[in-house]
């Protein structure tokens, strides 16, 4: 088997309040990307997705610090900070920010936007560095002679079609995206997922979609990991965290999601996630969980593998794991 | 807590022919070379009504005029035409005076409760605020009213958040202070206005559940939202607007499970389900909401629409009952249903 494109083990991030301690935000966190994959990370705000995807991409602000292994071609990123970083930002793993679509330079035109990353990474430059640029409007489905117009002058879903084009300006292999529809409309929504699906189909890009919206998750990845308070709960296809979810977060985070067609009552999620500026003990999830018992609220639960590629840390399995060996 | 209604058979609300433009500002050298004065066509001809006990769901894309009918409603836009009758009563054209009796009938949740709360208002406060300014009450008759809206808020016990500050409550807690501060006044119709779009998913259900047990209560809700799959769980109506009209109304469970407009249908199809397996090919409407400075001839879907037949570029069809309506109370402004 080949190496996956991304493969992220035991990724920690500590953030440095100054004085008022350290929030310790993403606590140890395992997932691999394949060429052409569309990975789902989902949780809810605070548990720690944003932060991971941002130190993936070196990006953390100076008072973070990181600790782990983020292989990328077969290079850690995180060993040498900035130096080990940069070289792959954008040309080998890309982001398109939260609310890039606003962020924007309103004086100057959407194409010399795309053109700036490609000559500051020296991927082309000049009017081959254009012609590119006009390329990528395409390809996300803006005509490219738009290249000439200012963010004012494109709408929402347009602006965020072009965050993507610049995103993959330098040709990346692997493109994050954090909320990439959430301030659009559903029906513009449709249409910047149906873009990020065929960018994956077409050119192999693979996609790590960061979102709180479970059902846009469930209708784009193949994969998906559930984050709870800085870790991941529970990883595996899609359709076995619907059909068969194994650890009760996913569950619970599933049944507080109305559904069109849903005939299941709504409900939420009693209590909020614990804090991050002491180390939960015991399992984080265990005191809004519906199913703890004994172990919950002391031991630590242990990622285990229930089923094909498909992990969840949950004290539950452990029994049924105990019960069939 | 609910004032008893005089007359259950009259409607809360009933809206008619309401219509609201803003005016688009030319600026001076528009003005001095006489261009043509603009106008946004936000609302143009919505009805309805709200009954005792029912939530109403005013669902669209932005841009559709669904939150400036809701402000005009209010009566914090003024509308261009048409009435809005609270009880049987016009209120569309009472000066402010005599409106403010009914303000405290009538009463809004906004979207962020991050913004809409003071931050240096404790909750105590910032639920007793609108008792204060209405006059109401004795500090003992203030303090009991501002407890009891808590618990109907699901904010039990009171003695818990009372003395909090915004920032020491989660975002759903916020959110049921709003809540609380509304219905200190005793209303009959709440306005939420994207009540839960800026909570986190886990608790959405337990602010829309409030709401379901107010409507329960004997209050009228009118929900605003952009999210089908909210009000196709939590609303008893659903009425959707396209370009400042409703275009299709009914039911909730006879909308979403039979929809007849075909911008409903389309609409529908884009909502992405829970279940990987419902991966169905979604009706992507290509470009985007059409600007309502410039409202199409005819049916003003019709550029957009799949089934467009030539009529549709010049009739501008009105809500009635489609043939294959399930429900008698279900209606399609479409002419080819």
């Amino acid at each position: 088997m080949r190496a996956p494109l991304l493969d992220v083990s035991d990724l920690h991030v500590w953030f440095d309040l100054g004085g008022r301690g350290e929030v310790h935000a993403v606590r140890g966190i395992d997932f691999s990307v394949d060429e052409g994959e569309r990975f789902g990370l989902v949780g809810e705000s605070g548990c720690g997705k944003t932060t991971a995807i941002l130190a993936l991409m070196g990006l953390l602000p100076p008072n973070a610090s990181v600790a782990g292994q983020v292989l990328l071609a077969g290079e850690n990123v995180l060993a040498r900070g900035e130096d080990s970083a940069a070289p792959h930002r954008w040309s080998e793993i890309a982001m398109v920010f939260q609310g890039a679509m606003n962020a924007f330079n309103p004086v100057r035109t959407i194409g010399e936007q795309i053109v700036e990353p490609m000559e500051l990474h020296d991927v082309a430059e000049g009017r081959v560095a254009v012609l590119r640029a006009r390329e990528l409007l395409e390809v996300v489905g803006i005509p490219a002679d738009r290249a000439a117009r200012y963010p004012h002058e494109f709408s929402g879903g347009m602006r965020q079609r072009a965050a993507i084009a610049m995103a993959l300006a330098c040709n990346p292999k692997i493109l994050l995206a954090d909320e990439p529809t959430t301030a659009l409309d559903v029906m513009v929504q449709a249409q910047i997922l149906e873009l990020l699906t065929a960018l994956a189909n077409d050119f192999g890009l693979a996609l790590v979609l960061v979102t709180h919206d479970l059902p846009v998750v469930a209708q784009v990845c193949e994969r998906a990991a559930v984050m709870y308070a800085g870790v991941i709960a529970e990883l595996g296809p899609v359709d076995e965290l619907y059909h068969d979810p194994r650890h009760p977060y996913t569950r619970l985070l599933f049944a507080a999601t109305p559904d069109l067609y849903g005939d299941d009552e709504v409900v939420s999620i009693p209590g909020a996630p614990p804090r991050l500026d002491r180390e939960p003990i015991g399992c984080p999830f265990a005191p809004r969980c519906d199913r703890a018992f004994a172990p919950c609220p002391t031991v630590t639960p242990r990622m285990l593998e229930v089923g094909t590629h498909h992990l969840a840390a949950c004290h539950l399995n452990e029994r049924v794991v105990e019960a069939v060996s | 807590m609910i004032a008893e209604t005089s007359s259950s058979g009259t409607p809360l609300l009933e809206v008619e022919d309401l219509v609201v433009r803003y005016p688009v500002a030319r600026g001076l050298v528009g003005t001095l070379q006489r261009r043509p004065k603009l106008q946004v066509h936000a609302v143009e001809g919505v009805s309805f009504t709200l009954r005792r006990g029912e939530m109403l769901a005013l669902v669209g894309e932005s841009g559709c005029g669904k939150t400036t009918t809701a402000q005009t409603v209010l009566r914090m836009l003024e509308p261009d035409r048409g009435t809005i009758r609270y009880r049987g009563q016009d209120i569309s054209r009472l000066s402010s005076r005599r409106l403010r009796p009914l303000r405290r009938q009538i009463q809004i949740i906004y979207q962020d409760p991050y913004e809409s709360l003071d931050p240096r208002f404790r909750v105590r406060s910032a639920v007793e605020e609108p008792l204060v300014i209405h006059r109401l009450g004795s500090r003992e008759e203030r303090r009991k009213e501002v407890a009891e809206a808590l618990r109907l808020a699901g904010l039990d016990p009171p003695d818990l958040y009372l003395e909090r500050y915004p920032h020491e409550l989660s975002g759903g807690q916020r959110q049921r202070v709003a809540i609380a501060a509304s219905l200190v006044l005793h209303p009959d119709v709440l306005v939420a206005d994207e009540p839960v779009s800026m909570l986190d998913v886990s608790v959405r259900a337990g602010v829309l559940g409030i709401l379901s047990e107010l409507r329960a209560q004997g209050l009228g809700i009118l929900m605003i939202t952009h999210d089908l799959s909210t009000a196709a769980r939590f609303a008893d109506r659903i009425a959707v607007m396209y370009l400042g009209r409703i275009v299709e109304e009914g039911p909730a469970q006879h909308v979403v499970n039979n929809p007849q407009h075909p911008y409903t249908r389309a609409l529908l199809s884009v909502v992405p389900k829970r279940d990987p397996r419902e991966r169905t090919t979604p009706q992507i409407l290509r470009g985007e909401t059409p600007n309502p400075v410039r409202v199409p001839q005819g049916c003003r879907f019709h550029p957009r629409c799949p089934w467009m037949i030539e009529d549709c570029k010049s009739v501008d069809p009105a809500l009635r009952r489609p043939a294959a309506a399930t429900s008698p109370d279900h209606r399609a402004a479409c002419i080819r249903v």
